[in-house]
C-alpha cells in the first residue's frame, strides 16, 4: 500500500519536473519581467494603488463598518469625526462603508467592460485585418461610425435607449470602448498576417479561423492588453460620469459617481459626501494610469533587452 | 505514341501550363491601376523524383512562381495540375487538405517560425490538422523526425529563438517533411545561412530526397547549389522562363545570352582559376514597363534589330531543351 502510494508520487514529481522543465523559458521571461518592473517606481506605485483597491474590494464586507444603505436620519449630514471618519450624507449613511462596497462595484464594471470590449475589438480588429479587402473596409466603417461620436456622449445614448440600470451602463460603456482594441488588433494584424512564419502555416494547412485565432491573435495581444490598463481608468471615469448623470447605477447602489451625484446639493457645507468619493475615483484611475504606464514600458521591447 | 505521352504523364507530378501572376499597383486613388508581371506565362512540368531548379536574378519573379504553384498566391491565369488534379478548381477547404502532399520551406529561417511557440507546437500542428492522433503519437512523431533532420528530443520544448540559423532551418524542414508530402517547394533554403551550414542542409535535403521519394522545386540565385541539387532547370528573367532544360544542357549547352551570362559572373572559387569577368550589366528593367521584343534586348549583348520588336518564343532546340531567343547560342 505504502508502495504503490510513493510510486505514485514520483511520477507526479517527475511530471512536475517535465511541467516545469517544459516552461522554463515562459518562466525566465516572467522572472525578467519582474525585474524590470521592481525598477519602474511608478509602476510600482500603480501596482500598490490597484492592489489595495482590489483588496479593498475583495474584504468590502469586512471592512466597512457599517451598513451603507442603512439610513438614520436623525443623524444626517453628521460631518467627519472618529465614529465616521468621511461623515454621514443626506439620509444618514455612512459615507466610509459606501466608499468601501463602492469599490466592489467598480471592480465589476472594470471587468465585465473589459472583457465585453476586449472580445468584441479582437474579433472585429483581427478579422478586418487578417482579411483585408472588402472585409476590412466594411468592419472598419462600421468602427468608424462608432469613433464618430465622443465617447461619453454615445455611451450615454446607449444608456438613455437602455433605460439606465447599472447592467445598461455596463453594456453601453463596452459598446462604445470596443472601438479602440478594434483598430489596435486590426493594425497588429496586418503587421502579422505577412510574416512568414503565418504563410508557413497556411502551406500547412491551417484553417483562417485557426490562423487568426492561434496565430495571429497571441502576437497582436500584447499592445491590447496595455491599452486595456491604460484604460481602465478612462473606464471607471465614464462609469462614475454616467452614474453621475442618473444613467448608471441607481440609488441607494453606492456606486462611486451616483455617490458623488447624490451629494453635489449639498457640496457647499457639507463637502464630505462629494469629496471622499471622488478622491476614491481619482487615485484609482490614477493607479490604473500608472500601472498602465509601467506595464507599456516593461513589454516594449526596447526597453526589455 | 499514345503510349510513351501516357507514360511521361505518369512521370509528372506537377504540370504548370500559361501560369500568370499579375500584381495591380494603383498610384493614386483614381488612376488606372498598372500591373507588374511577376510571373508571365509559365510552362514546365516537374518529373516525379526529381529536381527542379529555378534560377535568375532578383526580381525576376522565382519566389512569386513558388508560390503560386502552391496556391499561397491565387494565380491571375493558367493551371497547375498536381499528380492529375487541377488545384487552381480546389475549393478552400478542399484545398487546405490537399495541402499536406505540397509544402514550402521558405528562405528566412528567423521568420518562418512563430517565435512564441514550441519546436513540439511547430512541427506537431500539422499532424493535428491532417491526422487524428493522440498526443502521444504526436510527440513520437514529432521526436521521430527532429532526429531524422539531426536534432535533439530535448529541443522539444525550446522556442526558435534559441537555436541557430542552421538549426532553425532544420525545424522548418522538420515541419515540412513531418506531413509525409511528396512535393516541396524549396524556395532558397540555404541563401540565409553560413556556407558550411549551407553544405550540410543541402546534403541532407538530397538524403531526405532519396529516402522519401519526393520531388523538389528547388529555387535560387546560385548556380553552384543548383549544379549540387537539380535535374531540370529553369532560368527566369522578368517573370518569364527563357531557358528550359536538363542540367547539362543548360550549363554545357547554354542557348539564351541571359544564362550565358548568368553562368558567367559566378567568380571561381579558387584565386588561381581563370574567370572571364563578364558580368550581368544593368539592372534588371522595372517589371510593370517591360521591355518591348526580347524582354531582355537591353542587356543583352546579342540584341539585334528583330529583338526589339519581335517577342521571341520558347522554341525547343533538342529534344528537352527550350530557349526563348531568336539567335540561342551553341545552335
Amino acid at each position: 500500500m505504502k508502495k504503490t502510494s510513493s510510486a505514485a508520487g514520483s511520477a507526479k514529481d517527475t511530471s512536475l519536473k517535465k511541467f516545469l522543465y517544459e516552461r522554463k523559458p515562459m518562466l525566465d521571461d516572467v522572472k525578467h519581467s519582474v525585474y524590470l518592473w521592481k525598477k519602474t517606481p511608478l509602476a510600482l506605485i500603480g501596482t500598490v494603488i490597484i492592489g489595495l483597491f482590489l483588496l479593498i474590494a475583495l474584504f468590502a464586507p469586512l471592512l466597512a463598518p457599517y451598513d451603507p444603505i442603512a439610513t438614520d436620519l436623525s443623524r444626517k449630514l453628521e460631518a467627519p469625526s472618529a465614529a465616521h471618519p468621511f461623515g454621514l450624507d443626506q439620509f444618514g449613511r455612512d459615507v466610509l462603508s459606501r466608499v468601501i462596497m463602492g469599490s466592489r462595484i467598480e471592480v465589476q464594471i472594470i471587468f465585465i467592460i473589459s472583457i465585453i470590449s476586449i472580445t468584441i475589438g479582437l474579433i472585429v480588429g483581427i478579422v478586418a485585418g487578417y482579411f483585408g479587402g472588402v472585409v476590412d473596409e466594411i468592419l472598419m466603417r462600421i468602427t468608424d461610425i462608432f469613433l464618430a461620436f465622443p465617447r461619453l456622449v454615445l455611451a450615454m445614448a446607449f444608456a438613455a435607449a437602455l433605460r439606465p440600470t447599472l447592467a445598461n451602463a455596463i453594456v453601453a460603456i463596452s459598446l462604445v470602448e470596443w472601438t479602440v482594441y478594434a483598430r489596435l488588433a486590426r493594425a497588429e494584424a496586418i503587421k502579422v498576417r505577412s510574416q512568414p512564419y503565418i504563410e508557413a502555416i497556411k502551406a500547412v494547412g491551417a484553417s483562417d479561423f485557426k490562423i487568426m485565432f492561434f496565430h495571429v491573435l497571441p502576437m497582436s495581444i500584447s499592445p491590447v492588453i496595455v491599452q486595456l490598463t491604460m484604460r481602465m481608468g478612462t473606464i471607471i471615469l465614464t462609469a462614475a460620469s454616467l452614474g453621475f448623470l442618473g444613467l448608471g447605477a441607481q440609488p441607494p447602489l453606492p456606486e462611486w459617481g451616483a455617490i458623488v451625484s447624490d451629494g453635489r446639493s449639498y457640496l457647499m457645507n457639507n463637502w464630505w459626501i462629494t469629496a471622499f468619493p471622488g478622491m476614491a475615483i481619482a487615485i484609482t484611475v490614477l493607479g490604473f494610469n500608472l500601472l498602465g504606464d509601467g506595464i507599456r514600458d516593461i513589454l516594449d521591447p526596447r526597453i526589455r533587452r | 505514341m499514345q503510349a510513351t505521352t501516357e507514360r511521361e504523364n505518369r512521370d509528372i507530378l506537377i504540370q504548370a501550363n500559361h501560369l500568370r501572376k499579375l500584381f495591380a499597383v494603383k498610384k493614386n486613388f483614381y488612376s488606372h491601376p498598372l500591373y507588374v508581371k511577376a510571373v508571365d506565362d509559365c510552362d514546365f512540368s516537374i518529373r516525379k523524383n526529381t529536381v527542379f531548379g529555378i534560377v535568375g536574378e532578383s526580381g525576376s519573379g522565382k519566389t512569386t512562381l513558388g508560390r503560386v504553384i502552391l496556391r499561397l498566391i491565387e494565380a491571375t491565369g493558367g493551371s497547375v495540375v498536381f499528380d492529375g488534379k487541377n488545384l487552381m478548381s480546389l475549393s478552400s477547404q478542399e484545398l487546405r487538405l490537399f495541402r499536406r502532399r505540397m509544402q514550402i520551406i521558405s528562405q528566412d529561417p528567423y521568420n518562418s517560425l512563430h517565435p512564441r511557440k514550441v519546436v513540439k507546437k511547430l512541427i506537431g500542428e500539422g499532424l493535428g490538422i491532417h491526422f487524428r492522433l493522440s498526443s502521444q503519437e504526436i510527440d513520437e512523431r514529432v521526436k521521430n523526425i527532429l532526429t531524422l533532420v539531426g536534432l535533439r528530443e530535448e529541443h522539444m520544448y525550446r522556442y526558435p529563438h534559441e537555436f541557430s540559423g542552421g538549426q532553425r532551418q532544420r525545424i522548418a524542414i522538420a515541419r515540412a517533411l513531418v506531413l509525409k508530402p511528396e512535393f516541396i517547394v524549396l524556395d532558397e533554403p540555404t541563401s540565409a545561412l553560413d556556407v558550411s551550414v549551407q553544405a550540410i542542409i543541402l546534403k541532407m535535403l538530397k538524403e531526405l530526397k532519396r529516402d522519401f521519394a519526393l520531388t523538389y522545386m528547388l529555387i535560387t540565385h546560385d548556380l553552384a547549389v543548383i549544379d549540387y541539387m537539380a535535374d531540370d532547370v529553369a532560368v527566369m528573367y522578368l517573370g518569364q522562363i527563357v531557358e528550359l532544360g536538363s542540367k547539362n544542357d543548360i550549363f554545357l549547352r547554354t542557348a539564351h545570352p541571359y544564362a550565358c551570362l548568368l553562368i558567367d559572373s559566378v567568380p571561381p572559387p579558387t584565386p588561381s582559376e581563370h574567370w572571364s569577368g563578364k558580368i550581368l550589366n544593368g539592372e534588371i528593367p522595372s517589371p510593370i514597363h517591360v521591355p518591348s521584343g526580347c524582354r531582355f534586348h537591353p542587356r543583352c549583348p546579342q540584341a539585334r534589330e528583330i529583338c526589339k520588336t519581335k517577342e521571341p518564343v520558347l522554341s525547343e532546340l533538342q529534344p528537352g531543351h527550350f530557349a526563348k531567343c531568336h539567335f540561342p547560342l551553341n545552335a
